[in-house]
């Protein structure tokens, strides 16, 4: 079946609503908007206002409300319009979702779901185009998802509502409307699990989110030069799945990492880190990160273009750990 | 109210104020490290309001929080183990002074981030209502977190969704050391900040507490049979310092206006009320002082043989699995 990255939450958070009478959505324009990308279109319908809730502008507060509805036993899906608006949020999810179970000795838990479109879209400018994923996946007690196709998405925001943890769920704006093949029905991807989106011999290329997508464009690039580069999407950036990455670093002994956000302690130089840790010794060379240039996002649509990783710098920096210039 | 009932608040209060001697004495020696916030001087406010809630009540608090976790009828000992460190502390010694937390009796944490528990509480009241029960949340905070956006987001989403909460600020007059007139713009009465929200406020006089209990007890009532919040003020004054930090007067307040406050000392406004009106005898006062030093005592040598947590233990209860 064939569905946008947009229904395909639609329709998982539908059907966990359905299954669970736990499970509630909250958030800003959820209800009678139907979301600001209309993940939620047809719920108030279905649901009522019980269990879709329109909030006031004020994420602190929603946030923290629905962290303490998990407390409490609920299972609540938060949507943040944009995880720009999270960080007024942050302190709720830092210091209370994340380490409630902590500083409790596991007396509470926070099954909770916070998520909503991550990164850049057309010229939204700085304080609405950033990627700010590494900061989540820095807390313990958190889980962080990045899906990038509909089947990833609707499989993984299923597991992420079941599972008791509080997970940090970054969808893309640029992805809602894309298509793609979904499962049939009620199927779960398990958190935690990277898969090979292409197999290849010579270079990995390691991606999530929207720059998996240029990866694989890259890697199409590389395909008519002959050289044959494996597609890594780790779908879960905490906890990292570094058997998966390892294994096809061990196997091409050549990695490059992408991502959209700030080089300066983004999650590249972490994934870098953890496989030098385990496959050192198979690598030919350093590990080649592609990442966002260290600027807030400009607005004038050259220079946002220019910010962003592209397939030809993806290229350019397989090229560069297979030494071909 | 009842003979028993008295001597039940009465024996409370003296708890917690034995206990947090106790407890200054166990930091001075050591025992006890980190930030440590002593509630000597308020605990009327925690006795009086507690004593008003069902067992399937909820309870919130702040840092400041060892007297409302005894309050909710927490182990002493158990209580003493966390802020020991000690693996048989409520919560396995990870919590600490500031994070005690007791599930079991619904005592849902003290919070350590000022204002940042209210949306919390707020969040359990949703949980209740979404499933259509009648219990209340009772949020302790103190009037420092009335200026903080988590308080003014908090107090508009409870009002507008109709949520069972009582707000109950604990206004001992100073955030650390900034008096409340610098701090809150409506500081004559903090409560109207609430009215700003259309929420129904009150305030009390928190040394009294039998005043607390019969407040707080209107206050719970209307907030389960209405569902809607309320917002109480409780005027009291903490005795000693901030924090185990700071000496009881230091800069910003005179030792006279601690003297001044003294006097209406809540255990002794209590132990005088009993003994004029004769619903207590010397003898029972003895005899209740003695139980009370027993029990701190237990506490502290429970506390001192308890094993310290295993290291193995550090990076247990970061996920549910």
């Amino acid at each position: 079946m064939k569905a946008t990255y947009r229904e395909a939450l639609n329709q998982a958070l539908r059907e966990e609503m359905r299954r669970d009478d736990r499970v509630f959505l909250i958030g800003e324009d959820v209800a009678y908007y139907q979301g600001a990308f209309k993940v939620s279109k047809g719920f108030l319908e279905e649901f009522g206002s019980r269990r879709v809730v329109d909030t006031p502008i004020t994420e602190l507060g929603f946030t923290g409300l629905a962290i303490g509805a998990a407390m409490a036993g609920l299972r609540p899906v938060v949507e943040v319009m944009t995880f720009n608006f999270a960080i007024l949020a942050m302190d709720q999810i830092v210091n209370n979702a994340a380490k409630i179970r902590y500083m409790s000795g596991g007396q509470l838990s926070v099954p909770i779901v916070i998520r909503g479109p991550g990164s850049a879209a057309h010229q939204l400018a700085a304080q609405h185009s950033q990627s700010l994923e590494a900061w989540f996946c820095h807390v313990p007690g958190l889980k962080v998802v990045a899906p990038a196709t509909p089947h990833d998405a609707k499989g993984l925001i299923k597991s992420a509502i079941r599972d008791e943890n509080p997970v940090i769920f970054i969808e893309a704006q640029l992805l809602y409307p894309m298509q793609g093949e979904i499962g049939d029905g009620d199927y779960t991807i398990p958190l935690g699990v990277a898969e090979v989106k292409r197999p290849g011999t010579d270079v990995t290329l390691i991606a999530y989110s929207k720059m998996l997508l240029v990866a694989l464009e890259a890697a199409e690039k590389l395909a008519q030069e002959g050289i044959q580069a494996e597609v890594v999407d780790p779908r879960t950036l905490r906890p990292l799945d570094l058997t998966t990455l390892a294994a096809s670093a061990k196997k091409t002994g050549k990695v490059v990492v992408v991502e959209e956000g700030w080089p300066f302690a983004g999650l590249g130089a972490q994934i870098a880190e953890s496989l030098y840790r385990q496959v050192f010794d198979y690598l030919d060379g350093p590990i080649v990160r592609v990442t966002g240039r260290d600027a807030p996002m400009p607005y004038a649509r050259d220079l946002e273009d220019a910010a962003i990783p592209d397939a030809d710098q993806v290229v350019a920096a397989a090229h560069q750990v297979l030494y071909r210039t | 109210m009842e003979r028993a009932h008295l001597v039940h608040l009465y024996t409370q209060m003296l708890l917690i104020r034995r206990f947090e001697e106790r407890t200054a004495e166990m930091y001075a020696l050591g025992k006890i490290g980190g930030f440590c916030h002593l509630c000597i001087g308020e605990e009327a406010v925690a006795v009086g309001a507690v004593d008003a809630l069902r067992p399937d009540d909820y309870v919130f608090s702040a840092y400041r929080d060892h007297g409302h976790c005894l309050a909710r009828g927490s182990d002493p000992k158990r209580v003493m183990a966390e802020l020991f460190g000690r693996v048989t502390g409520l919560c396995k010694g990870k919590g600490g002074s500031m994070h005690l937390v007791d599930a079991e009796r619904r005592f849902m944490g003290g919070y350590a981030i000022v204002g940042g528990h209210l949306p919390l509480a707020a969040g359990v009241a949703f949980a209740v209502k979404y499933r259509g029960g009648d219990q209340v949340v009772l949020c302790f905070f103190g009037e420092g977190a009335v200026p903080s956006g988590a308080c003014h987001e908090t107090l508009n989403l409870a009002a507008l969704w109709g949520l069972p909460v009582l707000f109950l600020c604990e206004n001992n007059r100073y955030g650390m050391g900034t008096p409340v007139e610098r701090a809150v713009a409506l500081y004559s009465d903090v409560a109207q900040n609430a009215a700003a929200y259309g929420i129904e406020a009150g305030r009390v006089d928190g040394m009294d507490v039998l005043a607390v209990r019969d407040a707080v007890g209107k206050a719970v009532e209307q907030v389960r049979t209405r569902q809607r919040p309320y917002f109480l003020e409780a005027v009291t004054y903490r005795f000693l310092g901030h924090s185990m930090a700071d000496p009881a007067h230091g800069h910003y307040r005179t030792k006279a206006e601690v003297d001044e406050a003294k006097k209406r000392d809540p255990v002794l406004l209590l132990r005088t009320r009993m003994l004029s009106e004769r619903l207590a005898t010397e003898a029972d006062i003895k005899r209740i002082e003695q139980e009370v030093a027993q029990i701190v005592r237990e506490a502290v040598e429970f506390a001192d043989a308890s094993p310290v947590p295993p290291v193995t233990a550090l990076e247990e209860d970061v996920y549910t699995s």
